[in-house]
Order: C-alpha cells, then sequence, then structure tokens
C-alpha cells in the first residue's frame, strides 16, 4: 500500500501526523523545508487558466517595438522568419498533416502558452532579463500580427487567459488511459 | 553437419537467401562450410606467411586517467549539427553503425539540446519539490545521492527520431542521420516516488510539471501516475555520472517515454491538478494528423525496431555469409520477437533476440544471410510483450500521413514514427534508403 492510499483514507490531520511519523523513520528524509515566500523565484509555472500569471500588462504596439529590439534578430524583422523560424501563421487551422508550419496563431492550444515561454526561454541568449510588462506587451504583439486579438487591446492576468486560440479544439490525447482522471 | 549445398537449402526460412537464426550458433560454423562459395572454404586465397608486427616488439604506451577508444576508431564519433554554437537548437547523433550490443558508450549518447549544454556546479545545484504537497522541499545533489537507488537499462528515445521518414520520398540519409536519436543506457538514480512521498502528495494533484535549469528553463507535464510507476531522478549513467549533455547533474528519467519528456538538468517538481500546456507540449512535439485533429501528450515510444548493419555506408563488401543486425525496442515493454525480410517483405524469418530481452530496452537481434549478390530490400518488424506490433510504413502513413514534398534528413515534419524502414542492397553491395 502507498503512502498516498493512505492519506486518501483519513482525515488530514492524521494523514500528517502519519506522514511525519513514516517519513522520519523509512526515508532518508534529506530534503530541506522551504517556505512559499523563499521559493517563489523559481515558480515560473503558468496554468491555462491564468494561475500563476504575474501583475503587469502590455499592448500589441509596445510589444511590436520590443519585438525589433530583442527578438527580430532571430526571428527575422515583424516576426517573419530569420535564422530561426517565424512567429506568424501562413494560413488559418486547421493544419493538415506532416509538414505543416505550426504557429501561435494556427496551432497553439492556449495563449498563456506564449507568456510562459517568453518568460522562461526568451531572449534565447539572455533569459529572465524582461519585465513582466514587458512580457505581456510582447505576447499580446504576438497575439495581434496571428490575428487572435486587436490593435488595442491590453494583455495582463484577466484577459490573457480569456484569449481564445483559433485551433484550441483541434487537440486529443494519444494515450487516453495515461491521461489523469479529473 | 557434413559440408555440403543441401545444409544451405535446409537452413533457408525466407527467401533471398534468409537462413535460420540458429546458424547464428556455434555449430552454425559447419553451416558455414555448407555454404561453399560463401564464408571461405573454397574461395580464399592462401594467407600470407605470418610475422611479428611492429608493437609486438616494444613496450606500448602509458595508461590514461581516462581512457578513451584507440586511434584506429576516430570515426565513430556523434553527428553534431551546431558546432559553432549558434543559437539554436544542437543535436548530436548515436552512430548505430559502428556499434553492437545493447549499451550506448555515454560518449555517443544521442544529444537533443533546446539551449545548448549548461556547465553546471553540482555543489551549487538544487531541486525542488513544491504545489499540491504537505510541504515544500529542497534536495541538494549530496543529499540525492545517500538516497536508495535502483539501476535499470532502458533506452531513451527523441520524439523526433526517425522523423525523415515522414517525407513522402525517401531522403538519402544513413541509419545514424534518420534513427540516431536513440540510445540505451543502464541508468541509476532515486525513485521520484520516494522523494514524493517525503514532501507528501495532496489529493488533489494529478500532475507533475517539471523543469529543467538550463536556459529555456525547459519544462514538460507528466501525469502523477508515472512518478508513482517508475520514474527516477538519474543521477548516473552507464555507471558514472550524467554526461553533460544528458542532464547533469540530474535528470527526469520515464522510462519507455518521449525523450523530451525526460527533463535535464531537473531542478524543480511541481505537483498540480493540470498540466500548464508547455511551449515543447504545446507546440513541438505534438502534430497534426491528415484530418486537421493532433495528438497530444504523446507520452509512449512504441514498438520499433531498424537494422543497424548493413545499412548505407557500411554495406556487405561481397556475396556470401552478411550478419544482419539491429535494434529493437517498445516503451510499452520487452521485446517478444523480430521478424526480417530480405525481398521487401514478401517473406520473412525470425530473428535470433540476443541475450534475455529486458522491459523498454534495446534488444539486439541478429540473422544470418547468405546474399547471392543480388538486388535485396533489408526490413525488420518488432512485437511486444503487450501485443503491439510495429506497422509497416502502409499502415502508419494511411493513419499519421507523410509530406507533399519531398523532406530532408534533417527535417521534422512531424514526431513518433515507429514504422517499419526498409534498406535496399544493390549488387555493389552499396545501401540506400528505401521504402517498400
Amino acid at each position: 500500500m502507498s503512502m498516498r492510499r493512505v492519506e486518501t483514507g483519513i482525515s488530514a490531520l492524521a494523514a500528517l501526523l502519519l506522514f511525519t511519523v513514516s517519513a522520519g523513520a523509512e526515508g532518508p528524509n534529506l530534503g530541506q523545508p522551504i517556505s512559499e515566500a523563499d521559493l517563489a523565484p523559481w515558480d515560473l509555472t503558468i496554468m491555462p487558466d491564468g494561475t500563476g500569471l504575474p501583475p503587469g500588462s502590455g499592448t500589441p504596439a509596445q510589444g511590436k517595438q520590443l519585438f525589433a529590439t530583442y527578438c527580430a534578430v532571430c526571428h527575422g524583422e515583424n516576426a517573419k522568419g530569420g535564422i530561426v523560424e517565424g512567429l506568424v501563421a501562413e494560413n488559418p487551422p486547421p493544419l493538415s498533416g506532416p509538414g505543416s508550419v505550426k504557429s501561435i496563431g494556427n496551432f497553439w492550444p492556449v495563449s498563456t502558452t506564449i507568456f510562459d515561454f517568453i518568460r522562461r526561454a526568451m531572449p534565447y541568449t539572455q533569459p529572465l532579463i524582461l519585465t513582466n510588462d514587458q512580457v505581456y506587451a510582447l505576447t499580446a504583439y504576438l497575439l495581434n500580427i496571428n490575428k487572435v486579438i486587436g490593435e488595442t487591446e491590453v494583455m495582463d492576468a484577466t484577459s490573457l487567459p480569456q484569449v481564445k486560440m483559433p485551433n484550441r479544439d483541434n487537440f486529443f490525447p494519444e494515450f487516453p488511459k495515461l491521461m489523469p482522471r479529473p | 553437419m557434413k559440408p555440403n549445398r543441401d545444409g544451405l537449402a535446409a537452413h533457408a526460412v525466407a527467401s533471398n537467401g534468409l537462413l535460420h537464426r540458429r546458424a547464428l550458433l556455434g555449430r552454425g560454423l559447419a553451416l558455414a562450410g555448407a555454404m561453399g562459395a560463401g564464408v571461405g572454404v573454397s574461395t580464399g586465397a592462401a594467407a600470407e606467411p605470418l610475422t611479428e608486427p611492429d608493437w609486438s616488439l616494444v613496450p606500448g604506451g602509458s595508461m590514461p586517467p581516462y581512457q578513451v577508444p584507440s586511434r584506429f576508431e576516430n570515426n565513430v564519433v556523434r553527428l553534431i549539427d551546431n558546432p559553432n554554437n549558434l543559437p539554436q537548437i544542437s543535436h548530436a547523433r548515436t552512430p548505430h553503425q559502428l556499434l553492437s550490443g545493447v549499451i550506448t558508450p555515454n560518449g555517443l549518447h544521442f544529444n537533443v539540446n533546446h539551449g545548448s549544454v549548461p556547465d553546471i556546479d553540482p555543489a551549487k545545484h538544487k531541486l525542488l519539490i513544491h504545489g499540491l504537497v504537505k510541504r515544500p522541499l529542497v534536495f541538494a545533489v549530496d543529499a540525492l545521492l545517500r538516497y536508495p537507488m535502483v539501476s535499470r537499462i532502458n533506452f531513451l528515445e527523441c520524439g523526433g527520431n526517425s522523423a525523415s521518414l515522414f517525407s513522402n520520398d525517401p531522403a538519402q540519409a544513413t541509419v545514424q542521420q534518420i534513427h540516431g536519436f536513440a540510445s540505451c543506457s543502464d541508468w541509476t538514480g532515486v525513485p521520484l516516488s520516494v522523494l514524493l512521498d517525503e514532501a507528501g502528495v495532496d489529493p488533489k494533484a494529478r500532475w507533475f510539471i517539471a523543469e529543467g535549469a538550463d536556459a529555456p528553463h525547459l519544462t514538460r507535464s507528466l501525469p502523477l501516475g508515472k512518478a508513482f510507476d517508475d520514474a527516477i531522478v538519474a543521477l548516473y549513467q552507464n555507471g558514472e555520472r550524467l554526461m553533460p549533455g544528458n542532464g547533469y547533474p540530474m535528470r527526469l528519467f520515464l522510462p519507455g517515454w518521449e525523450g523530451n519528456m525526460n527533463t535535464k538538468y531537473l531542478r524543480r517538481i511541481k505537483l498540480t491538478d493540470g498540466p500548464t500546456l508547455s511551449y515543447h507540449e504545446a507546440h513541438t512535439y505534438t502534430d497534426p494528423l491528415p484530418n486537421g485533429q493532433s495528438f497530444q501528450f504523446y507520452f509512449v515510444q512504441e514498438v520499433k525496431s531498424f537494422i543497424t548493419s548493413p545499412s548505407p555506408g557500411v554495406g556487405p563488401k561481397a556475396p556470401g555469409y552478411v550478419e544482419l543486425t539491429g535494434v529493437a525496442y517498445s516503451g510499452n515493454g520487452r521485446i517478444t520477437k523480430v521478424m526480417v525480410s530480405a525481398d521487401g517483405g514478401n517473406s520473412w524469418g525470425e530473428a535470433a533476440l540476443q541475450g534475455t530481452p529486458l522491459p523498454k530496452a534495446f534488444t539486439r537481434f541478429r540473422m544470418p544471410w547468405q546474399w547471392n549478390g543480388g538486388p535485396a530490400v533489408l526490413q525488420s518488424r518488432a512485437w511486444d510483450e503487450a501485443g503491439n506490433v510495429q506497422p509497416t510504413r502502409a499502415e502508419f502513413i494511411a493513419l499519421r500521413g507523410e509530406t507533399k514534398s519531398p523532406a530532408s534528413w534533417q527535417s521534422f515534419p512531424s514526431h513518433h514514427f515507429n514504422a517499419v524502414a526498409s534498406w535496399a542492397v544493390d549488387p555493389k553491395g552499396e545501401v540506400t534508403n528505401v521504402y517498400a
């Protein structure tokens, strides 16, 4: 029987007591406790419902300027492609089969992925240098040039998760039995 | 067994020269004699008189602290595509055509790095476990090294391995170029379940999100069930600490699952109630089918095999006895059978599996072949213990599609290709990639 099964069957307090005793007795238990506040700088995870999005905001116009400064060197002028792929959808969804050029506007299922990826990984040679406002602005710019949002729409922690991506309904799990139950 | 030509006919198991696998056993030597013109009882010129070579007449060189292969093996290297470290993805492919057995040497294990190879000081690296847990914990590398460990021999395969076979026209490429994103090692580490139990899993948790300490902070979402099945935090690879390109000082290792999910440079695991839909799971390793629908969360690397020799660049040098060999593996368990064809799939013979096949590991197969010097199309097809059979390419592309124009061997038109691959052998012994 696993610890998890034990815990689901009894009260939270009892589980905590059991856990404390058994962990000390059975395992090496060499992890160091850390508070939520102290681990926060590493918690980059953003969920599709917007959980994890930080304060801040940005517009497509602001993002256009930032893109020219930080991104165009690799992704090309106006995100049309350079030494790496362009970021503007060439055709509307759905795509068809191998060799399709997947892009934000015609493929990505949720909008939060854009913020998440820019913040954690871009610019490629200097990740994590952008402010949250700048990441929102670049996200807004990419959504706009992919014709998903209008030129004046402001992206922030409330508006971004509400953006409906055009291809969102075209995904299904390859291995349904391996997917966790809700 | 008396050598004669009737012996050869008795051992044929499929057309175009495939012989029964028992010809690989010691008694196969008698069979070799039976091949007459094949192996050399009647063809060889006499050997030259023997003399002492130079290296037998003086003491040799000193022993290096960490030995490397003979200088005569300096062609046995990975194929790398970003030697100048441009700001883009870097690939290194395993030279299957020059290897044997089932363990990939550490220096030859494939790498796909989305942010080059970080130089991580293990004294400063940490693993955070948090999210839906009772108490978040931070583990130092030295602390993890004190935990009870498990070792498993498992393959690792990139979701993009063999992707150029989605091309509608077969790209001319070697087994290294086409299938070089699969390797197999003895991985040692701490069961992830042990660490999660110490943090105390909240019953609401359904997924865990792994993240690396490399510059892209690469992140993937995994079902929590895998953590309590066979996932480990791997610290050792073939007995020594992980190679930098393979995730030093620690990586997530998920036996049988898509390579990219096996997060390298592992620094954080967050338990959640859902997936994050990161770039690499929302964009890179998911692909549209011909009907516009896309698979998502393509966890398992399914049953597959390919012939490593003969293959392009290492074709048979002369008619006669040739050993066909390759690897088979499945993310769903053990390999149970490999069939080989020398006539493009019209007839098949069962290959010999080396040793006892291990679950989710390379299994080496071998097949004796008497090449008559004529054209041949070599194929292998694998079965696993879960009852899955490697699809033919025709079956596979009927569902998954192929490109509308030829794609190069460097391209990734789609992912998760596991269909039968074919090598054509021409009368000169040259081998090319074909569809059959």
